[in-house]
């Protein structure tokens, strides 16, 4: 269980460039839920995911992820916790390392690194498991390097690294929007696939209402670095974009009001 | 064409740049850490060697200690990057320069003669082989083992975890891997081999001098560049080979461009000729290294 509590933080404190983009942002997430994340461009979305990972760290508030207090921990020290896929396709391998030593990495995610052998022989299997599990071949290129891969299958690499050790939630930031609608829809499909399987804890952000609707079991929505509203079960079910928008609109519109108020 | 003496001095001291290329290879390459360091950790490692072994010290003992500085250097370079934030190419230079004043203290003198101590070649010199065979073959043994145990340990978790740093630091943390105790640990053991280099290069010399540093790193890059072009570094393997290849190569054509009296060139003029070389193999279109790309302009 994660559960994230009054999260504040303000990117350039003290310059004329000040921006709050966490502003009390509270959201906890229950072992085995598949939570969707939604919001308008600069919501605090990234952030959020960020400050959960360690990559940035909050002026306020309590991050615990399994009993333990993570806020003020760095991200390398949260990483076997916290498993990640980024939004570039670039970013969450190394192009220079083949797939067996990115899989490698992977596999020692937040253990103690030795000086024995990184690619070690009784991780082929489990290796050439999983990379079949993906239908694209990859499990017999394991001494290619991963900058021969289209984004597609790094993205899809990343993920299979991201599940490969287990965590206590995995965190999704818009990993198919790089994608063509084709690779997105697999990898999106490969996402739901693994997360099921594993019953992993996720939380997944996406541009598309849709597909935060038709994936997972909760969703939240996130406007001016707060959760502005938060969905799931019998509410959830039959939920339509256009309801979403309708919640969306009548949230914007009670700020306006809010504004006028204040500004009255 | 080259004397027999010649030639077996260009080997000599291109085995001794293919450690500092190593030492670049590590920081330039792996890490993607442009040190400087280099010009004043290769002083370094001969002034302590050098000191130790005129106090009567075993030459391995010295030579050790020598390491063990240049790893220091190394260090204090990447601290000053990692916990102060400067950037990494001042830091270097920051160390760099003030080594040549440590450098100065540690031998009490610009240069310290070595020529009638017990130095590590010296049992070496009992072998039935012409007198300028000795070091060669000494160094391509030292650099050999260098070669074999980078390539072990580049394959190796905590490598290939330094590899990742270097390549994508985001990924790297996200993998829970400390990437500010790899760029120390990654700088400090190229600064040690730089060290190792330094202290061989005053023992086969016969003196260690304050100045000897200048242009070190110049020489190392374009061992590097040099032999990438060669070599293509496909694999961690490859790219170690290529330093040595480059090194060797680069003090082969220095010593051929010497020797050649219609260009009239002086060894004074060496730091000019490789400033230029190295300059050609980063603008030239066709030498697509990843350092040029990285050193060029474009990039930056
Ligand atoms: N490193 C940073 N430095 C300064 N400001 C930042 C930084 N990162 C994010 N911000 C700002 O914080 C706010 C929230 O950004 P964030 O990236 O979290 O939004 P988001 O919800 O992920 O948006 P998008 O849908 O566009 O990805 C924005 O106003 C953004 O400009
Ligand atoms: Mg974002």
């Amino acid at each position: 269980m994660i559960s994230a509590t009054d999260l504040r933080l303000t990117f350039g404190k003290g310059t004329p460039l000040e921006n709050p983009a966490l502003k009390g942002m509270s959201l906890t997430v229950n072992q085995g839920e598949f939570v969707t994340v939604i919001g308008s461009n600069g919501a605090g979305k990234s952030t959020f995911l960020n400050a959960l990972a360690g990559e940035v760290l909050v002026d306020s508030g309590q991050i615990i992820v399994d009993n333990l207090d993570v806020t003020k921990l760095p991200t390398h020290k949260r990483a076997g916790r916290v498993a990640r896929v980024f939004q570039d396709p670039l970013a969450g391998t190394c192009e220079g390392l083949t797939i067996e030593e990115n899989l490698a990495l992977a596999i020692k995610r937040g253990q103690r690194r030795g000086l024995t052998s990184a690619v070690k022989r009784q991780y082929m299997e489990k290796f050439k498991d999983s990379l079949s599990s993906l239908n694209l071949g990859l499990e017999k290129r394991l001494g290619d390097k991963m900058g021969l891969l289209s984004g597609g299958q790094r993205q899809a690499v990343s993920l299979l690294m991201a599940s490969l050790t287990p965590s206590s939630i995995l965190l999704l930031d818009e990993h198919t929007a790089a994608l063509d609608p084709k690779t997105a829809a697999f990898v999106l499909e490969l996402t739901t696939k693994i997360i099921e399987e594993q019953k992993l804890t996720a939380l997944m952000v996406t541009h598309s209402m849709k597909q935060a609707l038709e994936v997972g079991s909760r969703t939240v929505m996130l406007h001016q670095g707060q959760v502005v509203f938060d969905i799931e079960g019998k509410d959830r079910e039959g939920l339509e974009v256009k309801d979403l928008l309708g919640l969306f609109e009548k949230q914007r519109g009670l700020e306006v009001d809010d504004d006028s108020l204040l500004l009255g | 064409m080259l004397s027999n003496i010649a030639l077996y001095g260009a080997i000599e001291t291109g085995l001794i740049y293919g450690l500092v290329a190593f030492g670049i290879y590590l920081s330039f390459r792996v890490l993607d850490f442009p040190d400087l360091t280099v010009d004043g950790s290769f002083p370094l490692g001969a002034a302590v060697a050098a000191v130790l072994i005129i106090e009567g010290w075993n030459p391995w003992l010295a030579t050790g200690c020598a390491v063990i500085a240049g790893m220091a250097a190394g260090a204090v370079t990447a601290l000053l990057n990692v916990k102060l934030k400067i950037l990494n190419l001042l830091a270097s230079i920051l160390t760099m320069i003030a080594l040549y004043s440590v450098n100065l203290r540690i031998m009490g003198r610009p240069n310290v003669a070595l020529l009638t101590e017990e130095t590590v070649l010296t049992p070496w010199y009992d072998l039935d082989l012409a007198y300028h065979q000795v070091p060669v073959l000494l160094f391509v043994i030292v650099v050999f083992i260098a070669l074999i145990l980078l390539w072990r340990f580049m394959k190796s978790e905590t490598g290939l975890a330094m590899r990742a740093t270097g390549a994508n630091a985001r990924m790297a943390r996200a993998q829970g891997i400390a990437t500010g105790a790899m760029i120390v640990l990654g700088v400090a053991v190229s600064n040690g081999l730089v060290g190792l280099a330094g202290a061989l290069f005053a023992q086969s010399q016969g003196a260690a001098d304050v100045t000897m540093g200048v242009g070190v790193i110049v020489i190392g890059l374009a061992s590097l560049i040099g032999g990438e072009a060669v070599v293509t570094p496909s694999s961690v393997l490859r790219a170690l080979i290529a330093c040595v290849v480059g090194a060797i190569i680069y003090r082969l054509a220095i010593a051929f461009a010497l020797n050649a009296d219609f260009l009239g060139l002086q060894a004074q003029d060496l730091n000019l000729i490789t400033a230029v070389l190295v300059t050609l193999a980063i603008v030239l279109p066709g030498v697509r290294s990843s350092i040029a790309g990285k050193l060029s302009r474009s990039k930056a």
